[in-house]
Parts: C-alpha cells; sequence; structure tokens
C-alpha cells in the first residue's frame, strides 16, 4: 500500500468520522516495540514470551482468556463446558465447534483437520515442542466432521482447556506445516519465520531478533479489522529504551513490559506523549513461614523435617502477629508503585479464584503486640525483645539478592522491631537459592531459615497444581532429595482432602469455591503463607494508540485486532 | 613477497583450525542451558525432549566434527549454489542456530547492511576526523588546538558508548526532537527523502562510534608525526627552501602514515564484530546484537559461527597490516 492511498484511506475515514464505520486497513501504520526480539514466529519451537506475543498476532488458538482470565471463543463457536455438552459427563473427551466459512490468510479454508494435525505438531515424540505440557493427558485428538473435532484424554481431566486455548497452543495450517513434523520441525525455517494463520496480520517479512513487517490479513473473518493497514514489531535494546520511544519521543505506539522502577516510568509518562498501562496475573511476592526447626543443633537430615516442629512459630498467634504487623501498602508504594498491589493471598486472580480476603491490608502493631501478649512472649528483661522461657523471640529471614527485596527486608525487619521479634536479615544469589541443589544448605526449598521470601506464580489461570503443591507429601525432606514446593512443610489431612475434591470437580463455580477456601487455609486461616504483594505487568501506549486491553492471561497482543488510531 | 604472502596464508589454516576447537571448547565447558530462557513452568522431562531436538544428546566430538563439516564444506557450497544457481548442496543441513532454527548464515547476511553502515562508516568518519588533527596538534605541539585535542581525545577514550549514546538520544530525540531514537532496519534508500531518513537515523550511532575511534587513531597520528618531525631529513628539506607545506604532507606525512595505516588494518575486523552496546542504545541489531543475544539465548552454533568469522577477520587483517607495512616501507623486505 502506497503513502498516498494510505492518506486518502485515513482522510476517507476522517470525513465520514461517524463512530462505528470503519473498513479494514484505514488507521494505516502502527509501530510496537519489544525490548526482548522475537526469534521465531513458531510458539512450540520455543518457550519464551516474546515469540508467543509476536505468534499470537499471526496464529490463534480456538478459544483465548480476556482480561478477566475468562475464556472466550475465537475460532471456536462457543466454549464447549459440560453443560452446553461440549465436555463430556466423565470429563474424557472435549468437543470444540469451529465457526463455519474461516479462511487461512492464504485463501485456502480451515478445517478441523488442521486443529488435529497441530496436536499431531507438538505431540510428535522427536518434535521437542515446547508447549507439550498443554498437551498433556491428550490420548487422541478425532476429526468428526469438517467444523468439529474431539480430543479425547486418558484420565478425566476437570480442566480440559489446555489443548488449544490460549496463546500457548494456537493452530498451525496443515498444509503448511505437512513436512515439518518430528525432527524435520526445525528445518522449517521459512514456514517458522512466516506462519499461515487465521489472525488479523500477516507476516511480510520476518527478521530474526530485530524486526518483523507485517499487514493486514485480507482474509480475516471481520471485513473491517484490522483498523490498521501494516505493523512493524520493533525488537531489541533495552526496557528504558523502549518506554522512551512510546512515553517520552513517541516514534512507537506500544511497549511491551517494562520492568523499571516505579519513579522511572512516571518520569517518562510527565512527557505526556503516552500513558503506562498495569494489569496483574497470579505472581505474588510472599513471606513463607517455616513450621519445622530450622536450628544447626539438630543433625543433618532431622533438621527442618517435620519431626521436629518450630519452636516459635509452630503458635499461629505469632505467625497472624507477624502478619499484622506489616505495611503491605508501603511495601507496595516503595518496591513496585504501579506494578503491583497490595494482598493477603496465594491465589490473587482471577476473579473467580481469589478469596476476598482483605483483613491483613491494614497495619495493626497494638493488635499483634496483643497476639504474642496472648501468646505468652513478654519482654521480661526490658531489652525490647520478647522472651518466654529464657528464649528470646528472633527469627532468621532470608530471601535472594535483589534491589527491592533486600529493601522490603530491612522495612520488615523494622516492623517486627516495633512489636519485640528481632529479626537477621540473610541475602542469598538467586542462582543459589533458586537452584534446586540438594547439596546447599542455602536453597529456598531446603529453608534453614525462620521464615523466607520470593514471588512465585501459575501458569494458565487455573490454579489446581499450584493449589495441590502444598499436600503433605510433597515437603522437601532427605527422602525426596529436598525437592517439593510445600517448603513450608505445612500438612493438614482437610487441605489433602479438598484437593481431591478439586481434582474430581468440573463446575467452574464450585471450583471456584474450593480453591478459594484451599486459599484461605494457607492463609488467613493458619498464616503460614503471608501474601505482600501481587506483582503486575506494566506495558505502555501512546496517546493515539486505542483499543488496548493489557491481559495477562494470554498475549498483550490477544486483541490487536480491535486496536485503532484515536483522531483528535 | 608473493611467497611470504602464500606462506603465512598457508600457515593460518592449521591457527584457525586450532582457534575453532578452542572455541567450542570453552563453549563447551562454559555453564549454561540453551533452555534456561524456558520458563519453569515448562515440566524438566518436555525441555529434555527439547534439548534433543537441538542434537544434544550426540557426543561431544561428534557435534564437533559436525559443525566443521556444516561450516567448511555445505556453507561454501549453499553459497556457490547462490552465486551460480547450481544445485551442489542439495539440501543438506546447514549450521543452524538453536533459538532460530534457521541457518545461522542467512541470519549473518541479513545482519550486514546496517554493521556496515553504521560501523564500518563511523570508522571510516572517525579516520577522516583523526588523520587532520593528529597531523596539526603534532605540527603546533603544545599549542591551545593540540591542547584541546587531547582533552577531547581523552573524554573520547575515557567516556563509554553506554553513557555518551544515552546523553545524545535525551539531548537529540527526547529534549530537541530532531533525530529519532531508534534505527529503523527496514529502511530502503529509494529516494531524497528516504536518504535523509537514513543519514538522520545513522548520525547519532556513527557520531558515538567515531568519537572512540577518533580519540585513538589521532593518537597515534600525533605520536608518529612527532617523532618524524625532529628527524634530519626535514631539516634537510626545510633546508632546501621547501614549503612548509609540502615539507608536512608531502614528507613528514608520509613516512608517518607507516604505522598509522597498519593500526587502521589492524581495527578493521571490529567492524564486522559490531559494536555491541552502541547497538543495543540504538537498536541498529547488526552483528553484534546477534552475537550478545545469542550468547544470552546460549545459541552455541551462532555463537560458535559469529565467532569464529571474527577469528578469520583477525588473522586476515594481521597478514594484511604485516604485507602492507612491507609494500608501504622500502627499508623491510620479507624475502
Amino acid at each position: 500500500m502506497t503513502l498516498k492511498s494510505l492518506l486518502l484511506g485515513a482522510t476517507a475515514t476522517t470525513c465520514l468520522a461517524s463512530a462505528g464505520w470503519a473498513e479494514r486497513g484505514a488507521d494505516g501504520h502502527v509501530n510496537l516495540i519489544y525490548w526482548q526480539a522475537p526469534s521465531i514466529m513458531n510458539p512450540y519451537l520455543t518457550g519464551g514470551t516474546k515469540e508467543r506475543e509476536a505468534a499470537s498476532l499471526v496464529l490463534e488458538p480456538l478459544g483465548r482468556y480476556n482480561v478477566a482470565g475468562e475464556m472466550v471463543p475465537f475460532l471456536a463457536e462457543e466454549i464447549p463446558t459440560v453443560e452446553n455438552g461440549g465436555v463430556s459427563d466423565d470429563l474424557k473427551s472435549i468437543t470444540w465447534k469451529i465457526k463455519p466459512d474461516l479462511t487461512w490468510s492464504d485463501g485456502s479454508p480451515f478445517s478441523a483437520n488442521d486443529v488435529k494435525f497441530t496436536a499431531e505438531y507438538c505431540m510428535h515424540p522427536e518434535g521437542g515442542c515446547a508447549q507439550l505440557a498443554k498437551f498433556e493427558g491428550v490420548e487422541s485428538v478425532e476429526v468428526v466432521d469438517d467444523l468439529t473435532v474431539t480430543v479425547h484424554f486418558a484420565d478425566p481431566q476437570p480442566n480440559p482447556y489446555g489443548p488449544f486455548m490460549g496463546g500457548q497452543a494456537p493452530i498451525i495450517q496443515a498444509a503448511q506445516f505437512a513436512d515439518c513434523l518430528g525432527a524435520k520441525a526445525p528445518e522449517c525455517t521459512d514456514a517458522n519465520f512466516s506462519p499461515i494463520g487465521t489472525g488479523p496480520f500477516k507476516v511480510d517479512e520476518f527478521r530474526p531478533n530485530d524486526v518483523i513487517s507485517l499487514s493486514a490479513n485480507p482474509n480475516y473473518r471481520d471485513p473491517a479489522k484490522p483498523r490498521f493497514a501494516t505493523m512493524t514489531f520493533k525488537g531489541g535494546g533495552d526496557a528504558t529504551a523502549a518506554g522512551r520511544a512510546v512515553l517520552e519521543t513517541g516514534e512507537f505506539d506500544y511497549a511491551w513490559n517494562l520492568q523499571l522502577a516505579p519513579d522511572v516510568i512516571a518520569n517518562m509518562e510527565a512527557a505526556g506523549k503516552g500513558v503506562a498501562l498495569s494489569a496483574f496475573g497470579t505472581l505474588v511476592e510472599r513471606i513463607e513461614i517455616n513450621l519445622t526447626d530450622p536450628s544447626p543443633d539438630l543433625p543433618e537430615g532431622e533438621r527442618a523435617t517435620a519431626k521436629h516442629p518450630h519452636p516459635i512459630l509452630s503458635d499461629m498467634r505469632v505467625r497472624e502477629a507477624l502478619s499484622k504487623a506489616i505495611d503491605r501498602e508501603l511495601l507496595v508504594e516503595i518496591g513496585y508503585g504501579k506494578a503491583g498491589r497490595a494482598t493477603c493471598n496465594l491465589v490473587p486472580a482471577p476473579a473467580a479464584y481469589a478469596s476476598d480476603n482483605t483483613d491483613c491490608l491494614v497495619q495493626d502493631v497494638e493488635g499483634a503486640k496483643a497476639l504474642l501478649e496472648e501468646a505468652g512472649w513478654t519482654d521480661s528483661n526490658g531489652d525490647g525483645i520478647r522472651d518466654k522461657d529464657g528464649k528470646k523471640l528472633s527469627l532468621l529471614f532470608q530471601t535472594s539478592t535483589n534491589a527491592v527485596r533486600q529493601d522490603f527486608q530491612a522495612l520488615i525487619k523494622q516492623w517486627w522491631g516495633e512489636i519485640g521479634v528481632e529479626t537477621e536479615l540473610r541475602n542469598i544469589s538467586a542462582s543459589v537459592f533458586f537452584g534446586g541443589d540438594p547439596g546447599s544448605p542455602d536453597t529456598f526449598q531446603k529453608f534453614y531459615a525462620d521464615v523466607e521470601m520470593y514471588a512465585n506464580n501459575f501458569d494458565g489461570t487455573d490454579p489446581q497444581s499450584y493449589l495441590a503443591s502444598r499436600t503433605c507429601n510433597k515437603a522437601p525432606r532427605p527422602e525426596s532429595q529436598w525437592q517439593g514446593e510445600n517448603i513450608n512443610r505445612y500438612c493438614d489431612p482437610a487441605y489433602d482432602e479438598l484437593i481431591k475434591e478439586l481434582g474430581r470437580t468440573a463446575d467452574l463455580g464450585k471450583r471456584g469455591e474450593i480453591a478459594k477456601k484451599l486459599n484461605d487455609m494457607l492463609t488467613k486461616d493458619s498464616y503460614v503463607i503471608l501474601g505482600l504483594v501481587d506483582r503486575g505487568r506494566v506495558s505502555a501506549r501512546s496517546n493515539t494508540l486505542g483499543g488496548v486491553e493489557l491481559n495477562t492471561w494470554d498475549t498483550e497482543l490477544w486483541n490487536a485486532a480491535d486496536w485503532y488510531r484515536i483522531k483528535e | 613477497m608473493l611467497t611470504y604472502t602464500i606462506r603465512r596464508l598457508v600457515l593460518a589454516i592449521p591457527t584457525l583450525l586450532f582457534i575453532s576447537l578452542v572455541i567450542f571448547l570453552l563453549l563447551e565447558l562454559a555453564p549454561g542451558d540453551p533452555m534456561a530462557e524456558v520458563p519453569l513452568t515448562v515440566p524438566p522431562e518436555v525441555k529434555e525432549k527439547m534439548r534433543l531436538a537441538l542434537g544434544l544428546g550426540e557426543p561431544t566430538h561428534i557435534r564437533f566434527f559436525k559443525w566443521m563439516w556444516q561450516f567448511f564444506v555445505i556453507e561454501p557450497m549453499v553459497f556457490i549454489d547462490w552465486l551460480f544457481g547450481s544445485d551442489l548442496a542439495g539440501g543438506q543441513q546447514r549450521v543452524l542456530s538453536w533459538q532460530f532454527r534457521s541457518p545461522v548464515m542467512d541470519v549473518v547476511v541479513q545482519r550486514m547492511p546496517q554493521t556496515l553502515w553504521v560501523v564500518a562508516m563511523s570508522y571510516v568518519v572517525g579516520v577522516l576526523i583523526a588523520l587532520p588533527i593528529g597531523i596539526y596538534s603534532a605540527y603546533r605541539q603544545y599549542s591551545l588546538f593540540d591542547q584541546a585535542g587531547t582533552f577531547i581525545t581523552m573524554v573520547g577514550y575515557s567516556v563509554p558508548p553506554f553513557f555518551s549514546g544515552v546523553l545524545v538520544i535525551v539531548i537529540f530525540s527526547v529534549q530537541l526532537g530532531w533525530l529519532p531514537s531508534i534505527y529503523d532496519t527496514t529502511l530502503v534508500v529509494v529516494d531524497w527523502a528516504t536518504f535523509k531518513q537514513q543519514l538522520m537515523q545513522m548520525v547519532m550511532p556513527v557520531m558515538v562510534l567515531a568519537l572512540q575511534t577518533t580519540a585513538q587513531i589521532s593518537r597515534f597520528m600525533r605520536a608518529s608525526m612527532l617523532d618524524n618531525l625532529n628527524q634530519d631529513y626535514v631539516r634537510t628539506a626545510r633546508a632546501k627552501g621547501l614549503s612548509e607545506m609540502t615539507v608536512v604532507i608531502v614528507h613528514v606525512l608520509r613516512n608517518s602514515m607507516i604505522p598509522v595505516i597498519t593500526v587502521i588494518a589492524l581495527g578493521v575486523p571490529q567492524i564486522f564484530g559490531g559494536a555491541i552496546i552502541t547497538e543495543q542504545i540504538f537498536k541498529v541489531n547488526g552483528l553484534g546484537q546477534l552475537l550478545i543475544t545469542a550468547i544470552q539465548a546460549n545459541d552455541l552454533p551462532m555463537v560458535h559461527t559469529v565467532t569464529f568469522m571474527l577469528a578469520v577477520l583477525i588473522v586476515l587483517f594481521n597478514i594484511v597490516a604485516d604485507v602492507l607495512y612491507g609494500v608501504l616501507d622500502p627499508r623491510i623486505r620479507y624475502d
């Protein structure tokens, strides 16, 4: 498209300016900048987020997650559930109905065979597919007719939305990838760089780790979309430069994932060329409390195991007091600004699974002191530190080395000092702390400390496996080579029972209720996990780019078809 | 001279093979995993399968010889095919990048234009500025010009591009809004408008890089000129009544250029290494950015190939510098 026709198109739309009237490509060109550059356009051959984001402009799944984490149909007519008969009663199969008359960007018809082929492509034993986990438990994919496809699972799946849902498992064209199965997958450079898709854009030129030139898909299912005729997807540089290009110089329209200090973003926004957007997923910075005794006096093999309960922290009143003494709002303000919000939960989102647990948000120093008094911890010798039976209320607090975490440690130490708890701080290099080496005494799993702080999240919108990691048998211990995610060594038979129930429940409403209850059991009912900050993502858009809805459940470009230029 | 050149070239072959082995072993021994960037939510079994798909299951020596075969036999065949439209390679497997799953050489060729435009241009500009500064500073040693030149070159030496680059972006892109802060690699120069655009986006990265080159070369030029200015033959030339211009430009400069030219020749390979930091700052995405992203992603075939090509260039330009020395200085004879 030449500049002249672009200008003509733009003038035409301005003349007919009334809302709702638009045609494909009327808004000209849009510039995106990702400071990590995509290296391939095939999300099945890379685990990277940047590639998945870029590919989502071209390749689409049957359904996506919207901003609230709810499923919305894209290539499918509707989301199959047990109620509408799409998911079988035994939870062992799911049947997708595809929208009629869909075509690929090359004009050929889209059919259920492409869906079946996608599963074959990813599940090929020699392919090294990065999204294989999405297809876990799939026994076969059956083409019922041209527009119907059924996925059969080996075991009942309460959450059968792994395959073909979301940006990680989009549909690829069978015709284009037919010769790229298994070990041949990496050799299909053309297909991997310019996949044919059903999405709003198609690849004109792909330069790995540099720039992608895209144009509107002429066969996109909505004739009025996308509003942009062409797109430049630039990669490389750093987050600061990307933020600057959108917020300060206005050269670009959208910048992804600005991991910058809150004041840096605020300063850039002050230039007035764009706005920073934030959205929240499931990443929670939390304090985990050790329920076993990490004392170095205990023999190796018994230290920090269920054999020896923690002498101080086994008392729930102490744990609750520690939680009450923290001012979470202040932590957010100092550490994350727009990219964080205070939380008490382990599962902060999506809304259907997030508990309304907000009691901890207000700091209550007096309440904390009262709880400690009640538990028998008093300051008998007047040195400012509480004690009981000759034992001082003193804790070792560890985390990974990271500027924000050390700020948090200092603040929390001060608050705990106010309620008479002595805190010793320790920070460990992230590669060791998260390294999982069973021989190292400093891993977060081994937890040779009283309390520790880090962040974790879960993939997708369903928290089942995330919550299931806190059952009794998942506690790291010498017999399990210190692997496992139940690092508190939390063990409650009622909790394990409820996890089993969650595994049997398919009804989304009921699943939400159970998940909330599980979350509460770990947080406000036992104070084993103290949620601190729900960490979100910040991206930026220029003042003239409309339609952007920042999504943390799918790719950020999930609704790029709806993006438009705001006319002054 | 010819036999000398040929002897050097032949000797370069075992050197390069050894370098290639050392690079490969260094990369092999270095910690790092091409799957490190894959999120924690991907299960370890899946990661293991991905590793096998990259060919990491084979033993080290097999992978080394495979790379040698692909690089020294198949890649030249592909090049010949491309030149003459023949079909020698016949779809045999080339050196594939782990992060792109595409032939390494294709990406390298794609990155050449912007590296040559920006980094090579900055080298040329830097040399062109450096020579007059060096000559005049030496001729008027300890003058105001010399002092100013010394100051500027010291600044050029000591200010790193990650500071000067960001500084010029803040001044010229953010405050004044004259120049783009992000380099558009898709821009094709077809007319005056696009040429102007290309010029605008090149100014900042070229000047930031040129400052470094200028600092280095102008110091060499000045030192070399000073050596010659006090020689007897200069006094003789002046005594003959030659004009100052002729004395400095024809007599002194010609002799002073001999060491400077070798220094310039030795610096050429670094152009092809790209300018890692400056390319990142201005998003030029040339060879330097290619190398650094490959290192970050543990893309060993890419790192191996690009580093090896740099090694080839360094060895070659060392030979070129030695040969040039012999050509320019009649006192030096290799035979």
